[in-house]
C-alpha cells in the first residue's frame, strides 16, 4: 500500500519487523484511538486496518487471513485488505492505514486514511 | 487486443454464461449478443404470470439495455442469425449483420414442437414460448372467446389457466390419460384434474389432434375420435425440441441437441453451447438451474481457467399455478427394485407418494402440501439413507423432533411478511421475498450472500428453499450432482480426503497444486477443512497450520461479542473435589473473572478474559492440575454423567467411571465437529445419553451404546448401535466409531447428519459387525491420540505462540 501524500513523513512508527506477524495473520498495534490490524498475506504483502468490523465490531486482526482478504471471526463477513471494503453484498469499510516495509521493518501511520467513517 | 465472443441468443443461458464470464474475466473479450427477440434478456420462466395478470413484463426483465451498455455489450435485439462460416469464424445475421468471432456460443434455446397437422399454420395458432407469444395470447382473449390448449402437461396447463384468467372459456387436449404424466402419478393426476375443473377447466383426454379446422383464421379442432371443439385459439404445448437448425446447417455435429462435452465445448472447438439447445451425455433439459450450471462451467473455460466440469443435473418441477401445490422429483415410476410409500387423504385434497430404492429417495410426488418437497429432494440428490425416517418420512421434516422450526402451520406461502424466517439473523419473510425479485436471485446461495436468511444455523434453509420457489415460480430448483467444498475447487469433500489418503498428500500446498486449486492459499472455509483432513490422514506427520485455524481453536479458548473469551478448564466426567473448587475459585478471583457459569456438559466456564491474561490463567490452571477442556473448538467436548449406581437407588453401573475413563481416553482428539458423550446409570438417562454424539445407558445386563443424537438447533435422538458386556467393550466401540466419523464425515458435519446421511446400517456394519474394522479403527485412533494429548493450555503457558497473546505494539 502507499502512503498517501497528505501523511506527514513525521508520523511513520516503527511498529516490529514483518516476521513478528504470521503469514496469513495479524497482529495488533494498540493505540490510545483504538487497536489497529495490521495484517500479513501469503505473499508478503503489509496490510493495515481499524481492527473494527464494520459489522457488529469484530476485531478482525483475529480473523482468517486468505488472498488479500479477513474473514471477520464475529459473523463471517470478508474485508479486503486493500481497500478496507467488506465484500459484496456485504456493505461497509474499517479505515485503511498507510503502512509500509523498509528494511524487513513494518513503518505504519496513526493518521487513518480518508473515505471510511469507521476510523 | 481483447478476444471476441459472440453468443448468438439473448436469453437466460447465454446471458448468465456471459454474467459469470464478466464476475472471472470482466476484460477478455469485446462481447456482441444477437438474439431474435426484439426484448433484452427476461425470466422466461415467469411468463405464466404475465399472461395471468399477475406480473408485468418489465418486472421479468433481468438484464436492461443499461446492463449491457454499462459492460461495454454490443447487443443486436430482434436479429436472427442464419449462418455461421466457421472457418472465417463470422456469424451473419437475416438483415445482413455480420460479427466476427474468436470463441461463439451458442445458446439458442428450444422452440415449441408443432403438431404436423392440417391446419397447423392458420392464424390463431401459437406455441407458448416467448413474450410475443403471450401478447398473442393477451390479444386473443381480447377479441375471442374459445380457447383450446393442445397439451396437458407443465406448460400447457399454465397457458390454460392464464388464458381463463383472461376470461376465456378453455379446454385442454390431452394425448395420454393422465394429466402431466411425466411429472405426476394417477392418483395425483386425478387430483390436479378435479381442482382445475373447479376452478373452470375442460379436459379432453386420450384426445387426439386429427386437424385444425378453419379458414382465415383457426375456428376448431378435430379430433381423430370425430369430436369438434370450437376454438379462436389454439395453444401448441406438446413439448420443446432444442432449436439446433443454424448449428446443423453449420455442420456442428448434433443429436437431439448439439452434442457438447463436459466443458460445453461442441465438436469445434471455438464454439461452445448452453441452454437448452443442449445435449450433454445424452440428457436435454428445459430447467433452470441445469442452465445455470452449465452457464458457470461454460464461463470457466471461456474465462481459460480451464477447470469446472459440469456432470449432469437432477431436477424437480412446481407447477405455476396460484392455489395449486404440486411438486414433483426424480423418477417416481417405480419398478421392480423400488418401494413406494404412499400418503392420500382425498377429502383435504393432499397426496404424496415417496419412491425408494435401496432406502433412498429416487422420487417423490405431492399434490395439496408440498412444504416437504425441499426436503425430498435434498435428501435424494444427497442420497441419503431413510431406512430409520421412514415411518416418519411422509409426515414431512416437522414430525421429526424439529425444535421451534418447520411447524407445519409455518407453510411459507400463508405466511405474513413479517414472519421471522431466519432466527439467527433475524430476517423476515418480506425481507426475503423483496430481496429475490429486486436483486433477481435464483439459488439459496445467493439468497443466502444478500440477506444472510440461513446463512447461520441452517435450520431454515428448507423455508428459504420454499419461498424461492413460491417467489420465482415453477422451476427453481438446485441442482448440482456434487457439492464443491468451497468455490476454491470444483472437488468435494469426499473426493479431497480420498486424493488425501491416495495420492499421499501431506501439505496443503500439495493438496492446492494437486487438485488445481483455484485460489493461491485457499479460503476461510476450505484451509480448516483441509488442515483437518491432513491431520487425521497423517497423524504425527502433518504439522498442525494455526493459521488455517478459526480464531477459537487457533488460541484455545472462545470468543466472546466483546473480544474477550471464556476459559473451560477440563472436569473429567463433571465430577471434581473442593479441592479443585478451591483452586478454581482462588484463580477465579485473582483474576476478578466477571462471570463464572456452569455449563449443560458439567463443566465450569470463566467468561471476560482478556487476550492477554489467557497464558497465566491457563498457567495457574496447569498448576492446579486442569488441562483444556477444549470447549471452543471442533474436538472432543464433555463426557456427561451421573452418579450411577455408587449413590443411586436406580443406578445399574458405575456410568461416572466409565465417563471418566471414555475422557481420559478421547480427549484433545480433532473431530470434524463438536463432539459430546455422556453416560447415564440406568435407563432414566439424567446423563441425557440419547441425545449425545456417543451416549451409553447403562441397563442392568450391561451397556447400551448410541450414536448420531444431537440437542442443537435441530434435536435429534441417537440411534441405537448395540448393547456390550463391559466398559472395556464399550470403550473400543467407541474409539472405533469416533474414528470412523473422524475419518469420513465432512469437516463441519456433526454426527447426526453424517448417520442420517451415511445410514446407520453402514456404521453399524463398520463398528459392530466386522470386528476387525473395529479393532483396526480403534487401533487407529488410540494411535492419533499419541499425538493429540498434549494440554495445549500447559504449552501455551509455557509461551508458545507468544505472539497470539500480545500486541505487536503499544503506542502512546
Amino acid at each position: 500500500m502507499q502512503a498517501v501524500t497528505k501523511t506527514n513523513t513525521n508520523s511513520w512508527i516503527e511498529v516490529g519487523a514483518v516476521a513478528d506477524i504470521p503469514k496469513q495473520g495479524a497482529r495488533v498495534v494498540r493505540t490510545k484511538d483504538g487497536d489497529i490490524a495490521v495484517f500479513r498475506t501469503l505473499d508478503d504483502e503489509v496490510f493495515a486496518l481499524r481492527d473494527r468490523c464494520p459489522h457488529k465490531g469484530g476485531q478482525l486482526s483475529q480473523g482468517i487471513v486468505y488472498g488479500n482478504k479477513v474473514a471477520c471471526p464475529l459473523h463471517d463477513w470478508k474485508i479486503s485488505l486493500d481497500t478496507g471494503m467488506a465484500v459484496a453484498p456485504d456493505e461497509g469499510c474499517a479505515a485503511r492505514f498507510p503502512v509500509r516495509v523498509e528494511g524487513g521493518k513494518v513503518l505504519l501511520s496513526l493518521i487513518p486514511e480518508e473515505g471510511c467513517l469507521n476510523a | 487486443m481483447k478476444e471476441k465472443l459472440v453468443v448468438i441468443g439473448n436469453g437466460m443461458a447465454g446471458i448468465r454464461a456471459v454474467e459469470e464470464l464478466l464476475k472471472l474475466a470482466p476484460d477478455k473479450y469485446e462481447i456482441t449478443v444477437f438474439g431474435s427477440e426484439p426484448h433484452p434478456n427476461y425470466n422466461r420462466i415467469l411468463l405464466s404470470p404475465v399472461l395471468t395478470g399477475e406480473k408485468q413484463f418489465s418486472e421479468i426483465v433481468l438484464n436492461d439495455d443499461a446492463w449491457y451498455a454499462e459492460h461495454d455489450i454490443t447487443l443486436h435485439k430482434g436479429k436472427t442469425v442464419v449462418d455461421i462460416d466457421r472457418r472465417k469464424r463470422v456469424v451473419k445475421a437475416a438483415d445482413g449483420t455480420t460479427a466476427a468471432y474468436d470463441r461463439l456460443l451458442l445458446a439458442t434455446g428450444s422452440i415449441p414442437f408443432i403438431l404436423p397437422v392440417p391446419g397447423k399454420d392458420l392464424p390463431g395458432v401459437i406455441g407458448f414460448r416467448d413474450f410475443a407469444d403471450v401478447e398473442a395470447m393477451l390479444m386473443a382473449a381480447m377479441d375471442y372467446r374459445h380457447a383450446v390448449v393442445i397439451g396437458g402437461g407443465l406448460l400447457g396447463l399454465e397457458a390454460a389457466n392464464g388464458l381463463m384468467k383472461q376470461g376465456m372459456k378453455v379446454t385442454v387436449v390431452h394425448l395420454p390419460d393422465a394429466l402431466m404424466e411425466r411429472q405426476l402419478d394417477a392418483p395425483s393426476a386425478r387430483m390436479l384434474k378435479k381442482s382445475l375443473e373447479e376452478r373452470g377447466l375442460e379436459f379432453v383426454l386420450q384426445g387426439d389432434t386429427e386437424e385444425i379446422i378453419g379458414k382465415k383464421r383457426v375456428q376448431g379442432v378435430r379430433l381423430k375420435d370425430g369430436r369438434e371443439l370450437t376454438a379462436d385459439l389454439v395453444v401448441m404445448a406438446v413439448g420443446i425440441r432444442p432449436n439446433i437448425e443454424l448449428a446443423k446447417k453449420t455442420g456442428l455435429y448434433c443429436e437431439r441437441g448439439v452434442v457438447v462435452n463436459d466443458t460445453m465445448q461442441t465438436y469445434d472447438p471455438a464454439v461452445y453451447a448452453v441452454g437448452e439447445c443442449v445435449q450433454h451425455r445424452g440428457q436435454t433439459y428445459g430447467l433452470v438451474a441445469p442452465l445455470f450450471d452449465q452457464a458457470k462451467v461454460c464461463a470457466n473455460h471461456l474465462a481459460h481457467f480451464g477447470i469446472a466440469r459440469y456432470e449432469g443435473s437432477i431436477t424437480s418441477t412446481k407447477l405455476k399455478v396460484t392455489g395449486i401445490d404440486l411438486f414433483s422429483a426424480g423418477d417416481f415410476s417405480g419398478g421392480d427394485q423400488t418401494e413406494e410409500i404412499v400418503l392420500q387423504d382425498a377429502g383435504a385434497g393432499m397426496y404424496k407418494k415417496v419412491v425408494l430404492k435401496d432406502n433412498r429417495i429416487q422420487g417423490a410426488v405431492m399434490y395439496g402440501d408440498t412444504m416437504d418437497g425441499a426436503w425430498y429432494f435434498q435428501l435424494m440428490r444427497d442420497g441419503t439413507d431413510v431406512s430409520n425416517l421412514r415411518d416418519k418420512l411422509l409426515f414431512g421434516q416437522a414430525h421429526l423432533g424439529d425444535a421451534g422450526h418447520g411447524d407445519i402451520k409455518t407453510r411459507v406461502v400463508a405466511m405474513a411478511d413479517s414472519t421471522e424466517i431466519c432466527g439467527c439473523n433475524g430476517v423476515c419473510k418480506g425481507t426475503i421475498v423483496k430481496t429475490i425479485v429486486d436483486k433477481k436471485l435464483f439459488t439459496l446461495e445467493e439468497v443466502r450472500a444478500h440477506t444472510k436468511a440461513s446463512s447461520s444455523c441452517g435450520s431454515c434453509t428448507g423455508l428459504v428453499e420454499n419461498l424461492l420457489a413460491a417467489t420465482l415460480g415453477g422451476d427453481y430448483s438446485t441442482a448440482p450432482k456434487k457439492k464443491p467444498v468451497c468455490p476454491c475447487t470444483e472437488h468435494s469433500h469426499d473426493e479431497v480426503r480420498l486424493a488425501i489418503r491416495n495420492q499421499s498428500l501431506k501439505t496443503m500446498p500439495a493438496v492446492f497444486k494437486t487438485l488445481e486449486w483455484k485460489t493461491p492459499d485457499g479460503c476461510n472455509k476450505c484451509r480448516p477443512a483441509l488442515n483437518f483432513y491432513l491431520l487425521v490422514a497423517w497423524p504425527g506427520e502433518y504439522v498442525d497450520d494455526n493459521q488455517a485455524r478459526f480464531i477459537n481453536e487457533r488460541v484455545h479458548a472462545n470468543i466472546q461479542k466483546d473480544g474477550t473469551y471464556s476459559v473451560i478448564p477440563r472436569i473429567w466426567g463433571g465430577e471434581t473435589t473442593p479441592g479443585e473448587l478451591r483452586a478454581l475459585a482462588e484463580i477465579a478471583e485473582k483474576y476478578e473473572v466477571p462471570t463464572v457459569h456452569i455449563t449443560g456438559g458439567q463443566r465450569i466456564d470463566f467468561l471476560g478474559i482478556k487476550k492477554e491474561t489467557l497464558p497465566a490463567i491457563w498457567g495457574d490452571l496447569s498448576k492446579a492440575g486442569f488441562v483444556s477442556g477444549h470447549a471452543y473448538g471442533k474436538a472432543i467436548r464433555t463426557v456427561k454423567t451421573c452418579v450411577g449406581k455408587n449413590w443411586c437407588r436406580f443406578g445399574t453401573q458405575d456410568s461416572t467411571t466409565m465417563g471418566i475413563e471414555l475422557e481420559k481416553m478421547t480427549w484433545g482428539s480433532w473431530t470434524p465437529h463438536k463432539f459430546k458423550l455422556a453416560v447415564s446409570g440406568c435407563p432414566r438417562n439424567c446423563a441425557e445419553a440419547t441425545i449425545k454424539d456417543f451416549g451409553v445407558v447403562c441397563v442392568d445386563s450391561g451397556y447400551e451404546l448410541h450414536v448420531g443424537g444431537n440437542g442443537g438447533v435441530k434435536v435429534r435422538a441417537t440411534d441405537f448401535l448395540c448393547a456390550v458386556k463391559n466398559p472395556e467393550e464399550g470403550k473400543e466401540y467407541c474409539a472405533a466409531f469416533l474414528q470412523v466419523y473422524r475419518e469420513e464425515a465432512h469437516y463441519l458435519e456433526r454426527t447426526a447428519p453424517w448417520v442420517e446421511r451415511i445410514g446407520l446400517s453402514y456404521i453399524k456394519q463398520r463398528v459392530v459387525e466386522d470386528a476387525e474394522s473395529r479393532k483396526l479403527a480403534a487401533e487407529r485412533f488410540y494411535n492419533s491420540q499419541r499425538f493429540s494429548q498434549v494440554d495445549p493450555w500447559a504449552e501455551r503457558a509455557m509461551g508458545m505462540d507468544k505472539h497470539e497473546f500480545i500486541p505487536l505494539k503499544l503506542v502512546g
